[in-house]
């Protein structure tokens, strides 16, 4: 059958372009390989040069698809299930590329596209020294064209391709008919939850960590494989810390992304897909650490191998897990079940790159140079490696916890997480932080090889006392109230709270002691003191942070479950019912909800909530804002509730809809019941009177702006309920410029009574129309945080990549400027995400 | 690695597996019935809402209130009450994870995870639902 309408041709050119990619990239592999382990020399740069040719083209290929795939999904291609799946018309241009990357498969795109570029950069220079490298990054590209190959071999497909069509894909009547592109209206469009421009900007930059976790990796198998040991540390180094500061801004990224945008109440909840990506994170910051002491001593080459290797094996542990759908039940955010024949390309993505690294590191393990001499005990070599063996032990809790799904897959138990999962991971980390704390505070004061002691007491004694006093100061004016684990548990909070503020003064003395303020020098301790305020600002405001909604704070006591062990309630109940216009207590708030209002996307409706803080005596008002949380209802019925917040210096208070009315109104069958009235005359209706004050003409108040000339009238309306509260109404009756009559209704809703100015009389008297509606009454339930010091958290992160890059760009030994022209724009670029951008 | 290197990794290597011992307090996936034996403790359930009875939330008169049924594969049915708001589209879903313990007549739930079958363009019979809702016009043509 011949169909209309479609175009083909994108999709005829992608699919070529995807296949001369895949196998560019196998010539790449093999090229690369062949170079670094041929003995001629000749044949060397002849294989080298035919594997730059074989990656450029590959890499170009991939370019193309990119702009093939953009253009599908912008133009609305439906013929395509890719833009079907993920495009929509209502669809705002920014989101466009967002689409692209809530599939798999055009995530898998995003990650090869960084990996092009980053070979591209590598194979710049001296690309024979680089051939290994060049050879894992290769292989990384064949799997993800792999991934998207989109070709059968007898019934089986090997990957998913990103321009199948749609009626190749999906079934239905409808495509019977050669016009059946007609039909399809509209594409099913970006998921809600992801309409957010965290969804724009954190998949690239995390995808660019994992493209840049890849490149120790190769160096490290480089070293390996040419056994010249010692070699790679150095050039590796700054991809190490380009893969730290960006997979970490990554992953903060998308704790922000949670926190603003997502109902979670936090930004950071253990959750299996977050773990997923901080576990490699962890491992490349112990092999960064490693590598260092090699560096200064010729220590630690093993460690450093191991956690290299480590760090993309994770990597690849990760996409593993949360690409299969594997997790499953235990996460809110995995990818589900993708087929069969994808798990099994995906589980040999994996073993392609882990085992062979590893067996390889296992046999060559004795060769690698290591010192005899242990190091002394006063060195900071010593210390600097105490502290990766930490991060990672870290990471192995942290995996083995999260890869329970996996061990009853293997071993068909049906084991599931504890009850408080969070807690379970927190109690553990918490001794990390004191340990790290303590570690990042004391180290640097310690020399490579040995320390005299009097050197590292006097350089100490200073921030050992600003810390016991700022530790003090916290105790006293600001106490910690996490009593949910009992006061051992508030004690350790306390000992981390004090490691955390030990480290951060520790690393800001000795910029300022030991390096005499030149910044240039002090990329390590700046990272070190960010890291240790953001955990300080993670540790006051988790222990802090109050949920003022709950019954427990505003004394509601509801019967709710008393746990035996703990002697608290099980499920304190942490939402609140706000019934329009009827004030209601928060904790130290009077909330209001006022109005609600459409958004400029279709679906959208923000609730207009007015916060007050009343002084205790003099009942005035001293602190006051309007929150505007929304819930965004999607044509397939899916809804996602926004937050919003009020930020202070110090602390945030956070409100979201855990409740609301859908959109569709029930008929109101009750009428207006018609009075006459004077201004003076009052009337009764079932649950109090309403008074008529004054009638006024063009009225200019908040809520009417008329000019002189204009032909309104409004009535001036007090209701007064058996309650002998006063509610203010103003119903309108107006005469419009085509001389219709406009009527603008009033209502009360706390008295669930509509008011019209139903028309005027001979006399002075109007009539009022009074309608007691049997319609819900109209309210939100909303649950609301305090979440005290949560800038604290984005400002050591901000340091934090701040100093990573100072370190990285000192590596490279930039001069002067062309430090301060790198850092500058990336410094404002995360103070803007983090710290304004809300 | 010397002496002391080997003492302090022991030290963090006993560390981390007291930790983690300590930590092991893991929970079980349950069936109702194998729950119903287990009163008291915190299991996992998976099940679906049964829509023969009504599903009861009234925000007005106490948001933290929901109560429904359940029922699992193997046939189990038990009340459940969760102190909380109604999850979104809970009605829609297919199937429910929940967390909590079963008390004498109800399980006491502390926190409901959903699958809902609009949240996963990758299933394919959903896709061809929804292409079929959206073209149902011309199909009848």
């Amino acid at each position: 059958m011949e169909f209309i309408g479609e175009h083909l041709l994108p999709g005829q050119f992608g699919h070529f372009f995807v296949i001369l990619s895949f196998v560019a990239s196998l010539v790449a592999v093999i090229s690369f390989f062949l170079a670094s382990t041929h003995k001629n020399d000749l044949q060397k740069t002849q294989w080298l040069r035919l594997g730059k040719a074989a990656f450029i083209t590959q890499a170009l290929c991939i370019f193309i698809i990119f702009a093939l795939v953009f253009y599908i999904c912008s133009q609305h291609l439906y013929e395509y299930l890719y833009a079907y799946k993920h495009a929509s018309k209502e669809l705002e241009p920014k989101y466009l590329l967002a689409c692209i990357w809530e599939g798999q498969e055009g995530s898998f795109l995003l990650w090869s596209i960084w990996n092009a570029l980053i070979g591209l950069l590598l194979m710049r220079k001296n690309a024979l020294s680089k051939a290994p490298v060049l050879t894992a990054s290769s292989l990384a590209q064949f799997f993800m064209m792999l991934m998207i190959l989109g070709i059968y071999i007898g019934d089986t497909r090997i990957g998913n391709s990103l321009f199948s069509l749609t009626r190749n894909e999906i079934n239905g009547p409808i495509f019977n008919q050669p016009n059946y592109l007609v039909f399809i209206k509209d594409g099913m469009g970006l998921n809600v939850l992801l309409r957010n421009y965290w969804m724009v900007i954190h998949p690239p930059v995390l995808f660019l960590g994992f493209a840049l976790c890849l490149v120790p990796f190769g160096y490290a198998y480089s070293g390996l494989l040419t056994k010249k040991y010692g070699d790679w540390v150095k050039p590796a180094l700054p991809w190490a810390l380009a893969a730290t500061a960006v997979l970490g801004s990554g992953i903060m990224m998308g704790g922000k992304w949670a926190y603003e945008s997502l109902s979670f109440g936090g930004y950071w909840a253990w959750d299996p897909v977050e773990n997923a990506s901080f576990v490699p994170w962890l491992i490349m910051v112990a092999g960064l650490h490693t590598m260092l002491i090699y560096k200064a001593t010729g220590h630690s080459l093993r460690a450093s191998y191991f956690f290299s290797i480590l760090s993309f094996s994770f990597v690849l542990y990760s996409t593993f897990l949360t690409r299969t759908g594997i997790l499953g039940d235990t996460s809110v955010h995995s990818f589900t079940e993708a087929g069969k024949a994808i798990n099994i390309m995906i589980g040999l993505f994996v073993a392609s790159f882990v085992i062979p690294a590893l067996v390889l590191f296992i046999v060559r393990y004795k060769k690698i140079p290591a010192i005899v001499k242990e190091e002394n005990t006063d060195s900071r070599e010593f210390w600097m490696f105490i502290g990766s063996l930490v991060l990672f032990f870290t990471a192995l809790f942290i995996i083995a916890k999260t890869s329970l799904p996996v061990y009853n897959k293997i071993f068909g138990t049906s084991m599931a997480a504890p009850q408080d999962v969070e807690f379970s991971y927190n109690k553990v980390a918490l001794m990390v932080a004191i340990i790290l704390g303590l570690l990042t505070a004391l180290t640097q004061y310690l020399k490579y090889r040995n320390t005299t002691r009097s050197y590292f007491l006097k350089k100490l004694m200073w921030p050992t006392l600003m810390a016991v006093l700022a530790t003090a100061l916290l105790v006293v004016f600001y106490p910690l109230e996490f009593h949910k684990h009992g006061a051992g548990f508030l004690g350790a909070i306390y000992l981390g709270a004090f490691a955390t503020i030990y480290s951060f003064f520790a690393n800001v003395f000795y910029i300022w002691l030991v390096l005499k303020g030149k910044l240039v020098n002090a990329g390590a301790s700046i990272a070190h003191a960010g890291f240790a305020l953001m955990i300080v600002g993670m540790l006051i405001s988790s222990s802090n942070k109050e949920v003022i909604s709950s019954s427990l704070v505003n004394g509601i006591n509801m019967p709710g479950m008393i746990d035996p062990m703990t002697k608290q309630q099980d499920n304190p109940m942490e939402n609140l019912t706000l019934i329009r216009d009827v004030p209601t207590r928060m904790g130290p708030y009077e909330v209001t909800y006022r109005s609600d209002s459409a958004g400029h996307e279709k679906g959208r409706k923000f609730y207009r909530l007015h916060f007050n803080k009343k002084q205790k005596n003099s009942k005035q008002v001293s602190e006051s804002f309007i929150l505007e949380p929304d819930v965004y209802q999607m044509k397939d019925n899916n809804m996602s509730s926004n937050p919003d917040t009020k930020s202070y210096l110090t602390r945030d208070i956070f409100t979201y809809i855990s409740y609301a009315l859908s959109g569709k109104n029930t008929e109101d069958t009750s009428q207006f019941n018609i009075v006459t009235l004077k201004p003076g005359d009052s009337s009764f209706y079932s649950r109090g009177y309403i008074i008529l004050n004054s009638v006024k003409k063009n009225p200019i108040n908040e809520r009417y702006h008329f000019a002189p000339n204009d032909m309104a009238l409004m009535a001036d309306i007090t209701v007064v309920s058996k309650d002998s509260m006063h509610y203010p109404a103003m119903p309108l009756i107006q005469i419009d410029s085509l001389n219709q009559v406009q009527l603008t209704d009033d209502t009360v809703y706390a008295q669930n009574l509509f008011l019209r100015f139903a028309g005027v009389t001979d006399s002075a008297a109007i009539r009022i129309g009074i309608k007691e509606s049997d319609e819900p009454i109209d309210f939100v339930t909303v649950k609301t945080y305090i979440f005290p010091g949560i800038n604290l958290v984005w400002l050591g992160l901000v340091i934090m990549g701040i100093g990573v890059i100072l370190s990285l760009l000192h590596r490279l030994q930039l001069n002067r400027t062309q430090t301060l022209m790198a850092l500058i724009p990336i410094a404002l670029a995360l103070f803007y995400l983090f710290l304004l951008a809300n | 690695m010397k002496k002391s290197h080997i003492i302090i990794l022991v030290g963090i290597a006993v560390l981390i597996a007291g930790l983690l011992a300590y930590s092991a307090d893991f929970s079980t996936y349950d069936s109702i019935a194998s729950a119903k034996h287990k009163e008291g403790k915190f299991v996992h359930i998976i099940a679906k809402l049964d829509h023969n009875y009504p599903l009861e939330y009234d925000p007005l008169k106490d948001p933290n209130y929901l109560s429904f049924y359940a029922i699992d594969s193997l046939g189990g049915s038990t009340k459940v009450i969760y102190r909380n708001s109604k999850p979104t589209d809970i009605e829609k879903s297919e199937r429910l994870v929940m967390k909590g313990k079963m008390q004498k007549d109800h399980f006491e739930c502390s926190e409901i995870l959903l699958k809902c079958p609009s949240k996963y363009k990758d299933d394919k019979k959903q896709l061809e639902k929804n292409m079929q809702e959206q073209t149902s016009a011309a199909a009848q043509h």
